[in-house]
């Protein structure tokens, strides 16, 4: 019983730390700026909600949000669409040149993104996509790609090989055994794979913000301005801020029951 | 395990992965290469310099300093946030409502935009108007992240900690999950200390998750660039500046394409060395047992 106790007090302990600074940026968020400068409190005295509706009445705010996760959601798709029969061949056959393949991909999750900022802003000027949401999406597949087939070669290897072949003298062609009898059998490692890619999309600024200027320009890019010649505007950061952290509880919110086996990245 | 069947029309199921990430991978590769050999002063004048650039780089003291603040920063980190990260998942509920209620808590810092953490920490750190700074100095401690070197350190080895702990923590509490019951039966028969079951039952039944989270966890401290930016700037002086921003200042700040696209590839073929020894070790030493 006191061990139980004190794992209890531990984890507690940790989760607190965890929570106090994201506590202190939506106690921020909920101040003017006057009194946030002015004494530190531990909770608003006058609870505002200006700082949200400048977020919310101004379209150069909120087209940040509405961008960031358009990109997202393409590349998501994206991402599902070519890793999911390429983690089946992964999962299912040998063919020339398939460890060196593998591994290449992995190689693509190393590459510091610093490396690639200046050749992605030329590649994707040359051919017309700067500034689109797409050039986002297509950019972050280099690194969320290689992580999906990885994490859905797992699930995939955990369907014994008999199902397909039961499928086959069924008369099932391949395409439909695929969508009509195997995907739904690893559902909840697509529910995983898109959380992992919508969680390192989301969270990615740096290639986001070198390939848009107005018209995709992610919301992390644009809370920068509130630094402005009279200083920072603290209360409006702090609700954006808040803002970006909204879409991801609602995320894992869905994937909670899946999320442990998740995070075996499907080979445990 | 799965008996796989040789079969070489399985190519044209991974050839859409083989094409986008060809583009977005192999294209931008080749410009670096390209500009890493090459003196360039507009689109109709450049000369072909060899290895000029890669010398140049490689004597270059900045980029040993910050090399070498990079390496000591990456195993900071890993020998923080590894052990801490057991320790979590051991201590984490097993199962039913608080079991999901702690995963979703732990995720959360993961799902923050990378800017908005730098955000979170620059403010939670101030001594006027954060929390953290305001008790701190009001401990009598004289903490200032802006000013002083030791401070700016400690502040961002606390918010990696804060930030990525959360990820060995779910690898671990994964791979805790997958034990079979029946070892810790059997441990109990024989009367297995606390620390023996650790050692041989969790420990080595982690090693897969732990391969993983070490590995990432190296490339991502070695590859970070947006917290450190946000929350101090590179400063005070060029304390905190990391490999990533010596880099992006180069090639952008000061528009030196030919020494940034050299220093880019050294920096990936380092990264792509360590993680490759890591890796090549771990198989090695499995094959010796």
């Amino acid at each position: 019983m006191n061990m139980t106790k004190r794992k209890a007090f531990g984890i507690t302990l940790y989760i607190l730390f965890l929570l106090v600074p994201i506590y202190w940026l939506v106690n921020m968020s909920f101040k003017t700026n006057e009194e946030i400068l002015g004494s530190l409190s531990l909770w608003p005295s006058n609870v505002t909600f200006d700082n949200y509706m400048v977020i919310f009445t101004d379209p150069t705010w909120y087209s940040g949000y509405i961008n960031s996760i358009i990109y997202v959601s393409m590349n998501v798709v994206i991402t599902l669409l070519v890793a999911l029969p390429a983690a089946y061949a992964f999962s299912r056959y040998r063919f020339v040149g398939d460890k060196h393949l593998f591994f290449w991909l992995l190689t693509n999750r190393m590459a510091p993104p610093a490396v690639f900022l200046l050749p992605f802003f030329q590649l994707y000027s040359s051919v017309g996509l700067f500034d689109t949401h797409i050039a986002v999406a297509l950019a972050h597949c280099l690194f969320n790609v290689p992580l999906a087939v990885w994490i859905l070669e797992g699930f995939m290897s955990g369907v014994p090989r008999e199902i397909d072949e039961t499928a086959y003298i069924d008369g099932y062609s391949f395409p439909r055994f695929f969508v009509r009898i195997f995907l739904p059998m690893i559902r909840s490692g697509i529910g995983v794979t898109a959380f992992f890619a919508f969680m390192f999309s989301w969270v990615e600024l740096l290639l986001a913000r070198t390939l848009t200027s107005v018209d995709a320009k992610p919301i992390a890019a644009i809370m920068t301005r509130t630094v402005g010649a009279t200083g920072v505007d603290w209360g409006v950061l702090a609700a954006a801020g808040v803002l970006t952290i909204l879409p991801g509880l609602l995320v894992i919110w869905f994937v909670r029951n899946h999320v442990a086996k998740g995070f075996a990245l499907g080979r445990v | 395990m799965i008996i796989k069947t040789e079969n070489n029309k399985a190519w044209w199921l991974v050839l859409p992965v083989f094409l986008l990430v060809a583009f977005s991978a192999v294209i931008p590769l080749m410009t670096v290469v390209n500009y890493s050999v090459q003196d360039i002063f507009d689109q109709n004048n450049a000369y072909f310099v060899g290895a000029d650039w890669y010398r140049e780089v490689l004597r270059d003291p900045r980029l040993h300093d910050s090399l070498l603040r990079q390496f000591i920063y990456s195993f900071s980190v890993l020998a923080i946030e590894i052990p801490l990260g057991i320790g979590v998942a051991l201590m984490m509920p097993t199962k039913g409502r608080m079991g999901s209620l702690c995963l979703i808590l732990l995720a959360i810092p993961l799902l923050i935009p990378w800017n908005v953490v730098g955000t979170i920490w620059q403010i939670f750190g101030r001594a006027d108007i954060g929390l953290f700074g305001w008790a701190l100095n009001a401990l009598g401690i004289d903490y200032n992240y802006a000013s002083n070197t030791g401070d700016a350190w400690a502040t961002v080895l606390l918010m990696d900690v804060w930030h990525w702990t959360s990820l060995v923590a779910l690898l671990c509490y994964s791979g805790l999950r997958a034990i079979p019951e029946a070892f810790y039966q059997a441990a109990e028969i024989d009367r297995a200390s606390k620390w023996a079951v650790f050692r041989y039952i969790q420990l080595p039944r982690l090693k897969s998750v732990l391969v993983i989270g070490i590995l990432l966890r190296f490339m991502d401290s070695f590859m970070i660039y947006t917290e450190p930016f946000v929350l101090t700037g590179g400063g005070p002086g060029n304390s905190t500046t990391f490999l990533s921003q010596t880099l992006t200042k180069m090639a952008i700040g000061q528009f030196d394409l030919g020494p940034a696209a050299a220093f880019s590839l050294i920096y990936f073929l380092i990264v792509l060395l360590v993680s490759w020894l890591f890796f090549t070790t771990i198989t090695y030493m499995d094959k010796a047992k």
